[in-house]
Protein backbone atom coordinates (compact mmCIF):
# COMPACT_ATOMS: atom_id res chain seq x y z
CA UNK A 1 0.00 0.00 0.00
CA UNK A 2 1.47 3.38 -1.19
CA UNK A 3 1.00 6.03 1.05
CA UNK A 4 1.44 8.86 -1.21
CA UNK A 5 -0.98 7.15 -3.53
CA UNK A 6 -3.78 7.49 -0.92
CA UNK A 7 -3.36 10.93 -0.06
CA UNK A 8 -3.67 11.95 -3.70
CA UNK A 9 -6.83 10.18 -3.69
CA UNK A 10 -8.02 12.31 -0.46
CA UNK A 11 -9.51 15.04 -2.22
CA UNK A 12 -11.31 13.47 -4.94
CA UNK A 13 -12.87 11.03 -2.17
CA UNK A 14 -13.83 13.69 -0.29
CA UNK A 15 -15.74 15.37 -3.07
CA UNK A 16 -17.57 12.03 -3.58
CA UNK A 17 -17.99 11.91 0.09
CA UNK A 18 -19.98 14.65 0.65
CA UNK A 19 -21.89 14.18 -2.59
CA UNK A 20 -22.96 10.65 -1.51
CA UNK A 21 -23.82 12.51 1.79
CA UNK A 22 -25.56 15.00 0.97
CA UNK A 23 -27.95 12.75 -1.36
CA UNK A 24 -28.21 9.99 0.88
CA UNK A 25 -29.27 12.02 3.61
CA UNK A 26 -31.86 14.30 1.22
CA UNK A 27 -33.06 10.92 -0.06
CA UNK A 28 -33.98 9.83 3.94
CA UNK A 29 -35.35 12.59 4.69
CA UNK A 30 -37.45 12.38 1.22
CA UNK A 31 -38.34 9.09 2.84
CA UNK A 32 -39.44 9.73 5.65
CA UNK A 33 -42.03 12.16 4.94
CA UNK A 34 -43.25 9.54 2.25
CA UNK A 35 -43.01 7.22 5.09
CA UNK A 36 -45.37 8.65 7.65
CA UNK A 37 -48.07 10.22 4.96
CA UNK A 38 -48.29 6.38 3.70
CA UNK A 39 -48.23 5.08 7.14
CA UNK A 40 -50.90 7.75 8.24
CA UNK A 41 -53.83 6.40 5.42
CA UNK A 42 -53.12 2.80 5.95
CA UNK A 43 -53.41 3.39 9.43
CA UNK A 44 -56.89 5.61 9.27
CA UNK A 45 -57.89 3.27 6.65
CA UNK A 46 -58.61 6.05 4.62
CA UNK A 47 -60.43 4.34 1.41
CA UNK A 48 -58.78 4.13 -2.02
CA UNK A 49 -55.19 6.28 -0.68
CA UNK A 50 -54.79 3.32 2.10
CA UNK A 51 -54.68 0.90 -1.28
CA UNK A 52 -52.67 3.01 -3.34
CA UNK A 53 -50.23 3.29 -0.40
CA UNK A 54 -50.31 -0.19 0.09
CA UNK A 55 -49.49 -0.45 -3.77
CA UNK A 56 -46.60 1.49 -3.23
CA UNK A 57 -45.06 -0.25 -0.24
CA UNK A 58 -45.37 -3.80 -1.74
CA UNK A 59 -43.96 -2.29 -5.11
CA UNK A 60 -41.11 -0.69 -3.93
CA UNK A 61 -40.32 -3.33 -1.09
CA UNK A 62 -40.05 -5.70 -3.37
CA UNK A 63 -37.50 -5.04 -6.22
CA UNK A 64 -33.86 -3.62 -6.06
CA UNK A 65 -33.34 -0.25 -5.89
CA UNK A 66 -31.00 -0.95 -8.84
CA UNK A 67 -33.55 -1.91 -11.53
CA UNK A 68 -35.83 1.02 -10.06
CA UNK A 69 -33.05 3.38 -10.80
CA UNK A 70 -32.49 1.79 -14.33
CA UNK A 71 -36.06 2.07 -15.03
CA UNK A 72 -36.60 5.90 -13.58
CA UNK A 73 -32.94 7.14 -14.80
CA UNK A 74 -32.75 5.43 -18.58
CA UNK A 75 -36.34 3.96 -18.94
CA UNK A 76 -38.64 7.01 -18.05
CA UNK A 77 -36.78 9.86 -20.55
CA UNK A 78 -38.59 7.61 -23.50
CA UNK A 79 -42.36 8.69 -21.84
CA UNK A 80 -40.78 12.45 -21.59
CA UNK A 81 -40.02 12.76 -17.92
CA UNK A 82 -36.23 13.53 -17.92
CA UNK A 83 -34.83 14.89 -14.43
CA UNK A 84 -31.23 14.62 -13.50
CA UNK A 85 -28.54 12.10 -12.18
CA UNK A 86 -28.93 13.51 -8.78
CA UNK A 87 -32.65 14.26 -8.28
CA UNK A 88 -33.15 10.66 -9.70
CA UNK A 89 -30.61 9.51 -7.07
CA UNK A 90 -32.61 11.54 -4.42
CA UNK A 91 -36.29 10.53 -5.69
CA UNK A 92 -34.84 6.84 -5.59
CA UNK A 93 -33.84 6.24 -1.90
CA UNK A 94 -36.64 8.78 -1.05
CA UNK A 95 -39.46 6.07 -2.84
CA UNK A 96 -37.18 3.02 -2.07
CA UNK A 97 -37.09 3.98 1.92
CA UNK A 98 -40.79 5.14 1.97
CA UNK A 99 -41.92 2.14 1.59
CA UNK A 100 -39.68 0.83 4.30
CA UNK A 101 -40.08 3.96 6.80
CA UNK A 102 -44.01 3.56 5.58
CA UNK A 103 -43.87 -0.07 6.97
CA UNK A 104 -41.97 0.22 10.27
CA UNK A 105 -44.13 3.21 10.97
CA UNK A 106 -47.38 1.46 10.34
CA UNK A 107 -46.21 -1.49 12.51
CA UNK A 108 -45.22 0.36 15.20
CA UNK A 109 -49.00 2.41 15.23
CA UNK A 110 -50.31 -0.70 14.88
CA UNK A 111 -48.39 -2.17 18.39
CA UNK A 112 -49.48 0.58 20.76
CA UNK A 113 -51.57 -1.05 22.99
CA UNK A 114 -55.86 -0.07 22.42
CA UNK A 115 -55.64 0.52 26.16
CA UNK A 116 -53.85 3.75 25.33
CA UNK A 117 -55.93 4.78 22.84
CA UNK A 118 -59.23 3.91 25.76
CA UNK A 119 -57.48 5.78 28.27
CA UNK A 120 -56.70 8.95 26.39
CA UNK A 121 -60.10 9.12 25.78
CA UNK A 122 -61.09 8.19 28.65
CA UNK A 123 -59.90 11.26 30.52
CA UNK A 124 -61.29 13.62 28.06
CA UNK A 125 -59.27 13.46 25.14
CA UNK A 126 -60.69 14.04 21.41
CA UNK A 127 -59.85 11.20 18.98
CA UNK A 128 -57.40 13.95 17.29
CA UNK A 129 -55.73 14.31 21.07
CA UNK A 130 -55.51 11.17 21.52
CA UNK A 131 -53.23 10.51 18.33
CA UNK A 132 -51.39 13.09 18.57
CA UNK A 133 -50.35 13.62 22.08
CA UNK A 134 -50.70 9.98 22.50
CA UNK A 135 -50.63 7.28 20.40
CA UNK A 136 -48.12 8.75 17.57
CA UNK A 137 -45.81 9.81 20.10
CA UNK A 138 -45.52 6.30 21.71
CA UNK A 139 -45.31 4.88 18.33
CA UNK A 140 -42.59 6.55 17.38
CA UNK A 141 -40.58 5.53 19.91
CA UNK A 142 -41.38 1.96 19.32
CA UNK A 143 -40.57 2.38 15.48
CA UNK A 144 -36.88 3.77 16.82
CA UNK A 145 -34.93 0.14 16.00
CA UNK A 146 -36.27 -0.23 12.45
CA UNK A 147 -36.00 3.26 11.65
CA UNK A 148 -32.11 2.90 12.33
CA UNK A 149 -32.29 -0.42 10.47
CA UNK A 150 -33.43 1.62 7.48
CA UNK A 151 -31.27 4.38 7.70
CA UNK A 152 -27.95 2.53 8.13
CA UNK A 153 -29.66 0.28 4.98
CA UNK A 154 -30.62 3.48 2.93
CA UNK A 155 -26.67 4.71 3.34
CA UNK A 156 -25.29 1.61 2.39
CA UNK A 157 -28.11 1.80 -0.62
CA UNK A 158 -26.24 4.96 -2.18
CA UNK A 159 -23.28 3.36 -3.85
CA UNK A 160 -26.00 1.78 -6.41
CA UNK A 161 -26.14 5.26 -7.71
CA UNK A 162 -22.78 4.65 -9.59
CA UNK A 163 -24.36 3.05 -12.23
CA UNK A 164 -26.45 6.33 -13.15
CA UNK A 165 -23.29 7.93 -13.04
CA UNK A 166 -23.13 9.99 -10.00
CA UNK A 167 -19.87 10.69 -8.85
CA UNK A 168 -20.03 9.08 -5.54
CA UNK A 169 -17.90 7.07 -3.40
CA UNK A 170 -18.00 4.24 -5.51
CA UNK A 171 -18.06 5.62 -9.00
CA UNK A 172 -14.72 7.42 -8.02
CA UNK A 173 -13.05 4.06 -6.72
CA UNK A 174 -13.96 2.34 -10.08
CA UNK A 175 -12.68 5.76 -12.28
CA UNK A 176 -9.81 5.67 -10.24
CA UNK A 177 -8.69 1.93 -10.23
CA UNK A 178 -9.47 2.23 -14.11
CA UNK A 179 -6.95 4.96 -14.64
CA UNK A 180 -4.37 4.28 -12.11
CA UNK A 181 -4.85 0.47 -11.57
CA UNK A 182 -3.82 1.34 -8.05
CA UNK A 183 -6.57 -1.72 -7.21
CA UNK A 184 -5.56 -2.15 -2.66
CA UNK A 185 -5.33 1.82 -2.59
CA UNK A 186 -8.69 3.28 -3.96
CA UNK A 187 -10.40 0.31 -2.11
CA UNK A 188 -8.87 0.89 0.90
CA UNK A 189 -9.88 4.51 0.27
CA UNK A 190 -13.80 3.43 -0.35
CA UNK A 191 -13.55 1.21 2.85
CA UNK A 192 -11.94 3.94 4.94
CA UNK A 193 -14.44 6.41 3.86
CA UNK A 194 -17.85 4.26 3.99
CA UNK A 195 -16.87 3.83 8.11
CA UNK A 196 -16.25 7.79 8.25
CA UNK A 197 -20.04 8.06 7.02
CA UNK A 198 -21.84 4.60 9.18
CA UNK A 199 -19.76 4.18 11.88
CA UNK A 200 -21.30 7.20 13.93
CA UNK A 201 -24.78 6.93 12.17
CA UNK A 202 -24.09 2.92 13.84
CA UNK A 203 -23.07 4.52 17.07
CA UNK A 204 -25.86 6.97 17.35
CA UNK A 205 -28.17 4.66 16.31
CA UNK A 206 -27.76 2.20 19.80
CA UNK A 207 -27.72 5.26 21.86
CA UNK A 208 -31.31 6.27 20.44
CA UNK A 209 -32.30 2.64 20.87
CA UNK A 210 -31.45 3.22 23.92
CA UNK A 211 -32.84 5.54 25.14
CA UNK A 212 -36.10 4.31 23.33
CA UNK A 213 -35.93 1.30 25.94
CA UNK A 214 -35.48 3.10 29.42
CA UNK A 215 -39.07 5.38 27.59
CA UNK A 216 -40.77 2.53 26.92
CA UNK A 217 -39.67 0.40 30.29
CA UNK A 218 -38.40 3.47 32.73
CA UNK A 219 -35.41 3.09 33.76
CA UNK B 1 -43.24 2.40 -26.02
CA UNK B 2 -40.59 -0.14 -26.47
CA UNK B 3 -42.51 -3.55 -25.86
CA UNK B 4 -42.46 -4.41 -29.20
CA UNK B 5 -38.87 -5.24 -28.82
CA UNK B 6 -39.13 -8.45 -26.59
CA UNK B 7 -41.43 -10.23 -29.03
CA UNK B 8 -38.74 -9.62 -31.54
CA UNK B 9 -36.20 -12.82 -31.69
CA UNK B 10 -35.74 -14.65 -28.42
CA UNK B 11 -35.29 -11.26 -27.07
CA UNK B 12 -37.59 -12.20 -23.96
CA UNK B 13 -36.44 -15.49 -23.32
CA UNK B 14 -32.62 -14.15 -22.89
CA UNK B 15 -34.33 -12.06 -20.54
CA UNK B 16 -35.44 -15.03 -18.66
CA UNK B 17 -32.25 -16.54 -18.91
CA UNK B 18 -30.75 -13.38 -17.30
CA UNK B 19 -32.79 -13.46 -14.34
CA UNK B 20 -31.99 -17.34 -14.25
CA UNK B 21 -28.92 -16.24 -13.72
CA UNK B 22 -29.43 -13.82 -10.68
CA UNK B 23 -32.15 -16.62 -8.73
CA UNK B 24 -29.50 -19.20 -9.51
CA UNK B 25 -26.83 -17.24 -7.39
CA UNK B 26 -29.15 -15.89 -5.29
CA UNK B 27 -30.44 -19.57 -4.68
CA UNK B 28 -26.93 -21.42 -3.86
CA UNK B 29 -25.85 -18.04 -1.71
CA UNK B 30 -29.28 -18.22 0.68
CA UNK B 31 -29.05 -22.45 0.65
CA UNK B 32 -25.50 -21.69 2.52
CA UNK B 33 -26.34 -18.83 4.18
CA UNK B 34 -29.70 -20.51 6.09
CA UNK B 35 -26.69 -22.76 7.06
CA UNK B 36 -23.84 -20.98 8.30
CA UNK B 37 -25.63 -18.32 9.79
CA UNK B 38 -27.53 -21.06 11.80
CA UNK B 39 -24.21 -22.28 13.51
CA UNK B 40 -22.71 -18.54 14.19
CA UNK B 41 -26.03 -17.56 15.82
CA UNK B 42 -26.08 -20.48 17.75
CA UNK B 43 -22.52 -19.50 18.73
CA UNK B 44 -22.91 -15.86 19.21
CA UNK B 45 -24.41 -16.84 22.51
CA UNK B 46 -21.29 -18.84 23.27
CA UNK B 47 -19.87 -17.96 26.79
CA UNK B 48 -16.26 -17.98 25.07
CA UNK B 49 -15.27 -14.13 25.08
CA UNK B 50 -13.14 -14.55 21.77
CA UNK B 51 -16.03 -16.30 19.78
CA UNK B 52 -18.48 -13.78 20.71
CA UNK B 53 -15.73 -10.84 19.70
CA UNK B 54 -15.21 -12.04 16.66
CA UNK B 55 -18.56 -12.88 15.58
CA UNK B 56 -19.93 -9.54 16.82
CA UNK B 57 -16.96 -7.85 14.70
CA UNK B 58 -17.89 -9.74 11.72
CA UNK B 59 -21.56 -8.86 12.22
CA UNK B 60 -20.53 -4.99 12.26
CA UNK B 61 -18.61 -5.08 9.13
CA UNK B 62 -21.38 -6.77 7.43
CA UNK B 63 -24.26 -3.94 9.02
CA UNK B 64 -21.88 -1.35 8.10
CA UNK B 65 -19.81 -2.16 4.12
CA UNK B 66 -22.53 -1.91 1.72
CA UNK B 67 -22.35 -4.61 -0.45
CA UNK B 68 -21.41 -3.52 -3.77
CA UNK B 69 -18.23 -2.38 -1.67
CA UNK B 70 -17.52 -5.99 -0.60
CA UNK B 71 -18.01 -7.33 -4.23
CA UNK B 72 -15.30 -5.00 -5.94
CA UNK B 73 -12.89 -6.02 -2.91
CA UNK B 74 -13.91 -9.85 -3.51
CA UNK B 75 -13.58 -9.01 -7.41
CA UNK B 76 -11.12 -6.35 -8.06
CA UNK B 77 -9.57 -6.16 -4.59
CA UNK B 78 -8.17 -9.83 -4.58
CA UNK B 79 -7.04 -10.52 -7.75
CA UNK B 80 -4.60 -7.45 -7.12
CA UNK B 81 -3.53 -8.06 -3.77
CA UNK B 82 -3.39 -11.84 -3.40
CA UNK B 83 -2.75 -12.52 -6.67
CA UNK B 84 -5.82 -15.27 -6.92
CA UNK B 85 -8.38 -14.92 -9.54
CA UNK B 86 -11.86 -15.65 -8.90
CA UNK B 87 -14.59 -15.82 -11.59
CA UNK B 88 -17.01 -13.58 -10.87
CA UNK B 89 -19.83 -15.71 -10.10
CA UNK B 90 -17.53 -17.16 -7.53
CA UNK B 91 -17.23 -13.77 -5.90
CA UNK B 92 -20.79 -12.69 -5.76
CA UNK B 93 -21.47 -15.98 -4.15
CA UNK B 94 -19.08 -15.67 -1.89
CA UNK B 95 -19.73 -12.23 -1.12
CA UNK B 96 -23.59 -12.77 -0.83
CA UNK B 97 -22.85 -15.53 1.32
CA UNK B 98 -20.43 -13.63 3.87
CA UNK B 99 -23.34 -11.18 3.69
CA UNK B 100 -26.55 -13.40 4.20
CA UNK B 101 -24.61 -15.83 6.81
CA UNK B 102 -23.91 -12.51 9.09
CA UNK B 103 -28.13 -11.17 9.00
CA UNK B 104 -28.77 -14.59 9.27
CA UNK B 105 -27.06 -15.46 12.51
CA UNK B 106 -28.38 -12.46 14.35
CA UNK B 107 -31.90 -13.61 13.20
CA UNK B 108 -30.61 -16.59 15.50
CA UNK B 109 -29.34 -14.82 17.87
CA UNK B 110 -32.14 -12.84 17.94
CA UNK B 111 -34.89 -16.00 18.48
CA UNK B 112 -32.78 -17.75 20.84
CA UNK B 113 -32.07 -14.74 23.59
CA UNK B 114 -35.91 -14.35 23.10
CA UNK B 115 -36.67 -17.86 24.84
CA UNK B 116 -37.15 -16.85 27.79
CA UNK B 117 -34.74 -19.08 30.65
CA UNK B 118 -37.74 -20.49 32.26
CA UNK B 119 -38.91 -22.38 29.28
CA UNK B 120 -35.18 -24.42 29.90
CA UNK B 121 -35.79 -24.95 33.50
CA UNK B 122 -39.49 -25.50 33.39
CA UNK B 123 -38.98 -28.52 30.94
CA UNK B 124 -36.11 -30.05 32.92
CA UNK B 125 -38.10 -30.13 35.80
CA UNK B 126 -41.04 -31.92 34.20
CA UNK B 127 -38.27 -34.52 33.50
CA UNK B 128 -37.56 -34.09 29.73
CA UNK B 129 -33.74 -34.41 28.79
CA UNK B 130 -31.44 -31.76 27.59
CA UNK B 131 -31.95 -33.25 24.06
CA UNK B 132 -35.68 -33.41 24.35
CA UNK B 133 -36.23 -29.97 25.62
CA UNK B 134 -34.20 -28.58 22.81
CA UNK B 135 -36.28 -31.16 20.19
CA UNK B 136 -39.86 -30.50 21.79
CA UNK B 137 -39.70 -26.92 23.59
CA UNK B 138 -36.76 -24.56 21.81
CA UNK B 139 -36.61 -25.29 18.27
CA UNK B 140 -40.21 -25.30 17.32
CA UNK B 141 -40.38 -21.43 18.93
CA UNK B 142 -37.65 -21.07 17.38
CA UNK B 143 -38.64 -22.19 13.50
CA UNK B 144 -41.81 -20.10 14.13
CA UNK B 145 -40.02 -16.89 15.31
CA UNK B 146 -37.13 -17.64 12.37
CA UNK B 147 -39.40 -18.74 9.50
CA UNK B 148 -41.07 -15.68 8.41
CA UNK B 149 -38.05 -13.58 8.71
CA UNK B 150 -35.67 -15.75 6.73
CA UNK B 151 -37.85 -16.14 4.64
CA UNK B 152 -37.49 -12.06 4.28
CA UNK B 153 -34.01 -12.46 4.37
CA UNK B 154 -34.51 -14.26 0.69
CA UNK B 155 -36.55 -11.91 -0.77
CA UNK B 156 -33.42 -9.07 0.15
CA UNK B 157 -30.55 -11.64 -1.26
CA UNK B 158 -32.64 -11.64 -4.62
CA UNK B 159 -33.25 -8.23 -4.72
CA UNK B 160 -29.32 -7.70 -3.47
CA UNK B 161 -28.53 -9.76 -6.48
CA UNK B 162 -28.91 -7.41 -9.26
CA UNK B 163 -25.67 -5.51 -7.90
CA UNK B 164 -23.74 -8.26 -9.79
CA UNK B 165 -24.09 -6.78 -12.88
CA UNK B 166 -21.51 -4.39 -12.05
CA UNK B 167 -19.10 -6.64 -11.48
CA UNK B 168 -19.74 -8.01 -15.34
CA UNK B 169 -21.96 -10.57 -15.07
CA UNK B 170 -24.32 -10.57 -17.48
CA UNK B 171 -27.77 -10.97 -15.63
CA UNK B 172 -30.91 -9.44 -16.82
CA UNK B 173 -30.34 -6.01 -16.54
CA UNK B 174 -27.32 -6.82 -17.85
CA UNK B 175 -28.79 -8.53 -21.04
CA UNK B 176 -31.44 -5.42 -20.71
CA UNK B 177 -28.98 -3.44 -21.67
CA UNK B 178 -27.38 -5.29 -24.48
CA UNK B 179 -31.09 -5.48 -26.08
CA UNK B 180 -31.55 -2.48 -26.08
CA UNK B 181 -28.23 -1.69 -27.39
CA UNK B 182 -28.48 -3.79 -30.27
CA UNK B 183 -32.17 -2.29 -31.22
CA UNK B 184 -31.44 1.70 -30.58
CA UNK B 185 -32.11 2.35 -33.99
CA UNK B 186 -35.07 0.79 -34.73
CA UNK B 187 -36.36 0.53 -31.34
CA UNK B 188 -35.29 3.92 -29.62
CA UNK B 189 -37.99 3.53 -26.52
CA UNK B 190 -36.97 -0.03 -26.05
CA UNK B 191 -35.58 1.39 -22.51
CA UNK B 192 -38.98 1.99 -21.30
CA UNK B 193 -40.13 -1.19 -22.18
CA UNK B 194 -37.24 -3.42 -21.49
CA UNK B 195 -36.76 -1.95 -17.39
CA UNK B 196 -40.26 -1.69 -17.46
CA UNK B 197 -40.10 -5.34 -18.06
CA UNK B 198 -37.51 -6.24 -15.66
CA UNK B 199 -39.14 -4.33 -12.84
CA UNK B 200 -41.68 -6.24 -13.21
CA UNK B 201 -40.25 -9.57 -13.22
CA UNK B 202 -38.52 -8.87 -9.76
CA UNK B 203 -41.64 -7.90 -8.76
CA UNK B 204 -43.28 -11.22 -9.87
CA UNK B 205 -40.18 -12.85 -8.16
CA UNK B 206 -39.62 -11.37 -4.88
CA UNK B 207 -43.86 -10.20 -4.13
CA UNK B 208 -45.27 -14.25 -4.01
CA UNK B 209 -42.54 -15.16 -1.28
CA UNK B 210 -42.99 -11.67 0.61
CA UNK B 211 -46.36 -12.65 0.80
CA UNK B 212 -45.60 -16.21 2.51
CA UNK B 213 -43.37 -14.64 4.69
CA UNK B 214 -46.26 -12.24 5.88
CA UNK B 215 -48.69 -14.72 5.92
CA UNK B 216 -46.82 -17.15 8.17
CA UNK B 217 -45.80 -14.27 10.02
CA UNK B 218 -49.73 -13.95 11.14
CA UNK B 219 -50.43 -17.29 11.30
CA UNK B 220 -48.19 -17.86 13.87
CA UNK B 221 -48.74 -14.63 15.84
CA UNK B 222 -50.88 -15.76 18.26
Amino acid sequence: MNVDVLISYFPRYAEAFLLTLRIGWLGILLSAAIGIVSAFTMYFKLPVLSRIAGAYVEIFRNTPLLVQLFFVYFGMPKLGFAISAETCGIVGIGLLGGSYMSEALRSSLNAVPASQAESAEALGMTHFQAFWLVIFPEALVLSVPAVVANVIFLLKETSVFSAISLMDLMFTAKDLIGLYYDTTEALFMLVVFYIIMLVPVSAAGSVLERKARHKMFGE
Amino acid sequence: MGFEVLLKGNNMIRLLGGLAVALKISLISVCISLIMGTVFGSLMNDRHPLIKKILRAYLEIVRIMPQLVLLFIAYFGTTKALGVNISAEAASIIVFSFWGSAEMADLVRGALSGIPPAQYESSLALGLTYHQTLVYIIIPQIIRRMLPLSINLITRMIKTTSLIMMIGIVEVLKVGQQIIEANRKNYPNAAFGIYFTVFVLYFAVCWPISMLSRYLERKWEA
